[in-house]
């Protein structure tokens, strides 16, 4: 009797021991109460409020000006109205935001990157920012002139992110293995990303100017091959509820959408309150969503936001 | 008898492996129970970084999708968890309004449903106004025609219908159409400076025709309740004529007969609330023509461009179904974080004194301060 106790005993020990040894490996998730998402993809999420709850008010404007963003907006001359739009609406709220545009075009300043090619172009606009900017910003936010976005939600976003970790953000897509960042919501690297690019830009093998395919691969693409090679991964971020934040589309084709697929939770199913980026937008609604954010709102509604931000001097749609 | 021994030894280990084997399962689980609890508890805390932190990774490590597991998502997955709508809610209370929106039959499924889902639901007490009943919908009947001819009358009709039912249930009565959207919590702000007992009306004022100007129909316009009384009044003594093929003009004709003030719906900047329009066309400069009959109209200087629109606006125009929820989510959703506006809205003196202890309850932050400093 006793040799068989201690017997039994001796293998609960033995299978605790497994078991501790299994979860710290990591090949075993255990998880009770809340399932949620099952996701192959990375996921990242905005702060939630006990994250956001230990910051302490003297430390609310400071926090907020640790985020310096650069903004990279790669246009052609046939964007120019598009691009005229984006200047005056969402890029004054970028810390710098600097076009990129494939030829010199007349009365629009802007960086000349001398090529056709978008894939060129998102090279050379990298290698300029990171030479130039690496001391003086530590995000790295490109666009096309076709996308909205609101800076102050994506400074949100990167509340207690590190920016000398590898980020890759924005909204992901697959193509075969290949996990990307897709360029029209925006791509988001952090100063350790951007680094990495940088090292890599030089050595074709890795990274080659001219993809090996005979099909044009996508610039957004050949950037995440690129990324791959050190170590940097596309992550998709969402917010507390798993919206997306970055987007493709605009407000207006989620809500045709939404009325189709649950025309009783059009507003509630649509879109983050958080949003950073919207795409497919045209001159005029770039003006409208400047003020249906930052004018437009409810009287009453009182939010204890920890991050400031002032509004930008010398302008008047915001 | 070695035999049977063998065969008791047998049996015996054989006892004694399953024995073992009951142990370390019974150990398995108990331990990654307790495992999974304290685990629940650190995931609580640090979500993004205990199960899916890729940025742990080594650089020579290529391997991409080997976390099977999931993400933790907070467990209060509310959007708008940091959302204070005290005074909001005060003046719900405060200042009660009755809104009824002018529609038909055949749109009641094309356009007034989706006033029903958005902004209908913040009137106090809300009427769908239609030529015949349907009680699914709810929507009351009139019992008139409809067409354009017949605005009017169906106006007049729906304010005595309000008038002998919901008098007393209201303090201000707001008319919409059903391709209006109006901004409830602004329109309350708006109103709070004044008294219902006062007769006055507002809403995006015009000045041809009526000396002291009259408001657009389509933007939507709000009579006190000692307007409402006057207005039905006038009818009942002739005051006022019934017929009009104009519902807005008639109606302010009859608001100067019956000495019901205009009055300037404008925020404390000047710059307009109602909007005949949807914002792009206020907004972007040139979309209205120069020879449009509405730069003629407008009782106060017309501005195009960002100066066009308040803050606060209270009501659009000619807003099909989708620009219904656009707006929606841009008012009520979507936000600039920590974002301090240009403009800093008070409360009136008297919402003050009853709003202040709000104030003294809460821990105030940056959005609240400048609220206060207004009344210093």
């Amino acid at each position: 009797m006793i040799s068989e106790s201690s017997l039994f005993l001796k293998g609960v020990l033995l299978g605790s021991i497994f078991c501790v040894l299994m979860t710290m490996l990591g090949h075993i998730r255990i998880h009770y109460g809340k399932r949620t998402h099952h996701h192959e993809r990375h996921h990242l999420q905005a702060p939630n409020k006990e994250d956001t709850l230990k910051i302490s008010e003297d430390e609310h404007t400071e926090l907020s000006k640790s985020f310096r963003i650069y903004c990279i907006i790669l246009v052609k001359p046939k964007d120019v109205r598009l691009w005229a739009a984006v200047k005056e609406t969402w890029a004054k709220h970028c810390d710098k935001a600097e076009f990129f545009s494939s030829e010199n075009v007349k009365m629009f300043e802007s960086v000349n990157m001398a090529t056709n090619d978008m894939w060129l172009m998102m090279r050379k606009a990298y290698k300029y920012a990171f030479d130039k900017y690496r001391d003086q910003y530590n995000w790295f936010f490109l666009a096309h002139p076709t996308t909205f976005a609101i800076i102050e939600n994506l400074k949100y976003f990167l509340l207690k992110k590190n920016s000398s970790q590898p980020f890759y953000l924005g909204h992901t897509a697959k193509s075969g293995d290949l996990e990307y960042v897709s360029v029209g919501g925006g791509i988001v690297l952090s100063m350790e990303s951007i680094k990495r690019l940088n090292s890599l830009l030089s050595i074709p093998e890795k990274c080659p100017e001219k993809g090996r395919m005979v099909r044009e691969v996508s610039e957004d693409k050949q950037l995440a091959v690129c990324l791959k090679y050190v170590g940097v991964f596309a992550e998709n971020a969402e917010d507390s509820k798993g919206k997306d934040v970055f987007n493709t589309k605009s407000v207006g084709i989620f809500i045709k959408e939404a009325m189709t697929n649950h025309p009783n939770q059009v507003v509630e199913g649509c879109c983050s309150d958080m949003a950073i980026t919207f795409n497919g937008l045209t001159c005029n609604q770039m003006y409208v969503m400047m003020y249906g954010v930052y004018h437009l709102r409810a009287f009453g509604h009182v939010f204890n936001d920890v991050l400031v931000f002032l509004p930008v001097n010398g302008s008047d749609n915001d | 008898m070695s035999e049977i021994h063998f065969r008791e030894m047998a049996s015996k280990s054989w006892l004694n492996i399953l024995t073992f084997l009951c142990g370390s399962a019974v150990g398995f689980v108990l331990c990654s129970q307790l495992l999974s609890i304290l685990l629940e508890e650190q995931k609580d805390i640090q979500p993004s970084i205990l199960h899916n932190d890729p940025h742990a990774r080594h650089s020579d490590d290529n391997e991409q999708n080997h976390l099977e597991g999931q993400m933790n998502f907070d467990a209060d997955a509310s959007q708008h968890k940091d959302e204070n709508t005290d005074i909001a809610e005060k003046l719900y209370q405060k200042v009660k309004i009755l809104c009824w929106v002018m529609t038909g039959p055949q749109n009641l499924d094309k356009k007034a449903k989706h006033v029903k889902a958005t902004w209908a639901q913040r009137c106090n007490k809300v009427l769908f106004m239609s030529s015949e009943e349907d009680k699914d919908f709810p929507a009351v009947g009139l019992k008139t025609r409809e067409g354009r001819d017949q605005l009017y009358w169906k106006t007049i009709k729906a304010f005595q219908y309000v008038h002998d039912h919901y008098l007393e249930d209201a303090d201000w009565f707001m008319k919409a159409d059903d391709d209006t959207y109006v901004i409830l919590d602004n329109l309350r702000w708006l109103l709070s400076k004044h008294n219902p007992e006062e007769p006055i009306y507002f809403g995006r004022r015009f000045k041809p025709y009526v000396k002291q100007g009259y408001m657009s129909g389509g933007a939507g316009y709000v009579l006190s309740k000692e307007a409402l009384k006057r207005f039905v009044e006038a009818f009942k003594t002739d005051k006022c004529t019934h017929s009009s093929s104009i519902e807005d003009l008639a109606l302010g004709r009859c608001m100067e007969i019956i000495n019901v003030e205009a009055g300037d719906s404008r925020d404390t900047t000047g710059k307009e609330t109602f909007h005949p329009f949807v914002p792009e066309h206020h907004l972007i400069k040139g979309y209205l023509p120069r020879t449009f009959w509405y730069w003629n109209y407008n009782y106060y200087p017309p501005v195009e461009g960002p100066g066009c629109c308040s803050d606060l606006a209270v009501s659009f125009h000619y807003v099909d179904p989708t620009t219904m929820y656009e707006l929606e989510y841009l008012v009520y959703h979507l936000r600039p974080y920590g974002y301090l506006y240009r403009y800093q809205p008070a409360l009136p003196e008297k919402m003050l004194k009853e709003v202040s202890q709000i104030y003294e309850n809460e821990d105030t932050k940056v959005n609240q301060e400048p609220l206060r400093e207004k009344h210093k």
